[in-house]
């Protein structure tokens, strides 16, 4: 699959909130792999990228938190300057709109996985290999 | 010296008032049962015929009229009279359902100035004073009753409606009003907002201020009563009855006056209906006993009050009323308008939210806030901020057309907002009213 499950959840901006998340990942020994956080002064959405997303999905849910799966593409820019601009300007010439993006690490040299969540998955991935950027497959993900 | 604008009533005896008051009662309970079949029905459940009330000793066994009565009969269940003898209509701030709609005719219009009328004599109003109306205009009846009672007195009236700050204090300045009439909350606005301009109450001709329409304290009226160089009157009334001007506050400001040659009033037990007596606190029970087109009989208001006959220093003998000291069911007033926590279940049942809430109200510079907790549900939620605040939007809208106010929305996480036994508390007023 050329597409990867992302773990969204609902946290309220209160003391505590991430901590429990981040706990029962650990208790279930599942590994994150990237983690991105959207705040306003109520509330928040964390969005994680893990090795087992569906075990994940569920230990949140079961510490009480709203959470829910969204595919998301993950693409393979180089880690030179432009590399970055290469993957977007691909992306925005499909007419796609970048809802947000997030980069995280992985354990190749010289290149550097950006997430991408735009309206149409399909057409960015097209898009990003058209233009000679690899795209993540979740196998590189998953455990 | 006391001013009066109808001394003989205002100052008729006990007895005298009594006899007034039967004869009203029995002329008007006869109008009602023979042109509300809402209230004819009631009365026959209750077997009660208009012969077994024969003065206001039977006052009593009349039956009671609620908000929910309000509602069935709406909007023409409760006329009285044909429409076209009817010439005005108010009602009561945007909420869908509960919105109280009252009909008047061309003697309702006058009777209700005449009430309006003795509110602003009593704070001192003459022919020679400017009356600056800074309540809405419109539907809302503030404004519209303090127009008619400034007019009725002769005062030079100034329709300014409310808003617009800045130009309320010019031309309380240039054309130097003399009373101020508004919500309490607005007249402490503008003292503030005329302190911010640099101005101090000496740059003003302000002597006195009629201010309802909602609850407010003695710290308060100390308080508008410093910031505008006044002194602060209250105010009391309510669409069903006509609007401002049931019952005024005279120079003593230790309670308000019941016009009660229109108005019988009654206080209850909220719970069985028993009338008590004078000086026991309980629900405030109102008889329109002049009013032609819209004419509630024991109305229940659910504001909790107390009346007393103690002789007051302005020489009126009308009886007077505490300001009201709570409700008896759980309705709030925010910025003057009436807000029943289960209207905003409604909306959020319909937007398939959970109907677990909790609304907290407070006032921040002398403004009323209304904030109001939603849990979120799996189904709305988005993994974007945008989606998630776009539903609050949504529900804010949603409210604001059922309300008539716009709270502020806060999504939370589900199963955090406290569950309790029996009785659920869904509201946080912060606000020290009583």
């Amino acid at each position: 699959m050329n597409t990867i499950q992302q773990i969204s959840v609902f946290v309220e901006n209160k003391q505590g909130s991430l901590t429990a998340v981040t706990n029962a990942l650990c208790q279930n020994n599942i590994d994150m792999r990237s983690l991105n956080l959207a705040d306003t002064s109520d509330f928040g959405i964390l969005r994680l990228i893990v090795n087992k997303p569906e075990e994940a999905c569920k230990v949140i849910q079961e510490a009480g938190y709203i959470v829910s799966m969204t595919p998301v593409v993950g693409a393979k820019v180089d880690d030179t300057p432009g590399g970055l601009a290469k993957a977007m300007n691909a992306i925005v010439e499909a007419g796609l709109n970048i809802e947000y993006m997030y980069a995280f690490v992985n354990r190749e040299p010289n290149c550097a996985n950006v997430i991408f969540r735009t309206d149409d998955n399909d057409r960015c991935i097209a898009a990003l290999q058209a233009a000679d950027v690899a795209v993540v497959p979740d196998t590189d993900i998953y455990a | 010296m006391a001013n009066y604008w109808n001394q003989e009533i205002e100052c008729m005896s006990r007895e005298d008032m009594k006899k007034l008051q039967s004869e009203r009662l029995v002329a008007q309970v006869k109008h009602v049962y023979e042109n509300v079949p809402y209230y004819r029905d009631l009365m026959d459940k209750k077997g009660v015929t208009p012969d077994d009330i024969k003065s206001i000793d039977d006052l009593h066994k009349l039956p009671f009229l609620t908000k929910a009565d309000l509602r069935d009969a709406y909007p023409y269940g409760l006329l009285a009279k044909p429409l076209a003898d009817c010439t005005e209509i108010h009602s009561t701030s945007g909420t869908t359902g509960k919105r109280v709609v009252a009909f008047y005719t061309k003697n309702d219009i006058e009777l209700w100035h005449e009430c309006c009328a003795r509110a602003i004599v009593a704070v001192g109003g003459t022919e020679d004073d400017i009356c600056q109306i800074a309540y809405g205009y419109g539907l809302f009846t503030g404004g519209a009753g303090l127009d008619g009672g400034s007019h009725k007195v002769g005062c030079l009236t100034l329709p300014m409606s409310s808003g617009n700050t800045e130009r309320q204090i010019q031309f309380m300045m240039d054309l130097k009003s003399t009373i101020l009439c508004c919500t309490p909350s607005y007249a402490a606005y503008i003292g503030e907002t005329l302190h911010e301009m640099g101005y101090t109450p000496d740059d003003i001709h302000l002597k006195a201020g009629i201010f309802g329409a909602e609850p407010w304290t003695e710290e308060m009226r100390r308080e508008i009563e410093k910031s505008l160089g006044i002194k602060a009157y209250d105010i009391y009334g309510l669409t069903e009855t006509s609007g401002p001007g049931v019952s005024f506050e005279c120079e003593a400001q230790t309670g308000m006056h019941i016009n009660e040659d229109h108005f019988i009033a009654e206080i209850i037990d909220p719970d069985t209906g028993e009338v008590l007596p004078e000086g026991a606190k309980g629900e405030l029970v109102f008889t329109s006993i002049t009013k032609e087109a819209f004419p509630l009989l024991r109305y229940r208001t659910r504001d909790i009050c107390v009346l007393t006959r103690e002789k007051c220093s302005c020489g009126r003998t009308l009886v007077k009323m505490c300001k009201p000291m709570g409700r008896s069911d759980d309705m709030l007033i925010i910025r003057g308008v009436n807000v029943f926590p289960s209207q905003i279940e409604t909306v959020l049942i319909e937007q398939g939210y959970s109907p677990n809430y909790m609304i907290e109200v407070d006032r921040v510079n002398n403004t009323d806030t209304m904030d109001v907790y939603v849990e979120l549900t799996p189904e709305q939620f988005s993994d974007t901020v945008k989606d998630l605040q776009s539903k609050e939007k949504d529900l804010a809208a949603a409210m604001k057309t059922m309300l008539g106010i716009n709270p502020k929305i806060h999504l939370v996480s589900p199963k955090t907002i406290a569950r309790s036994e029996g009785k659920a508390v869904r509201v946080k007023d912060n606000r020290k009213l009583h």
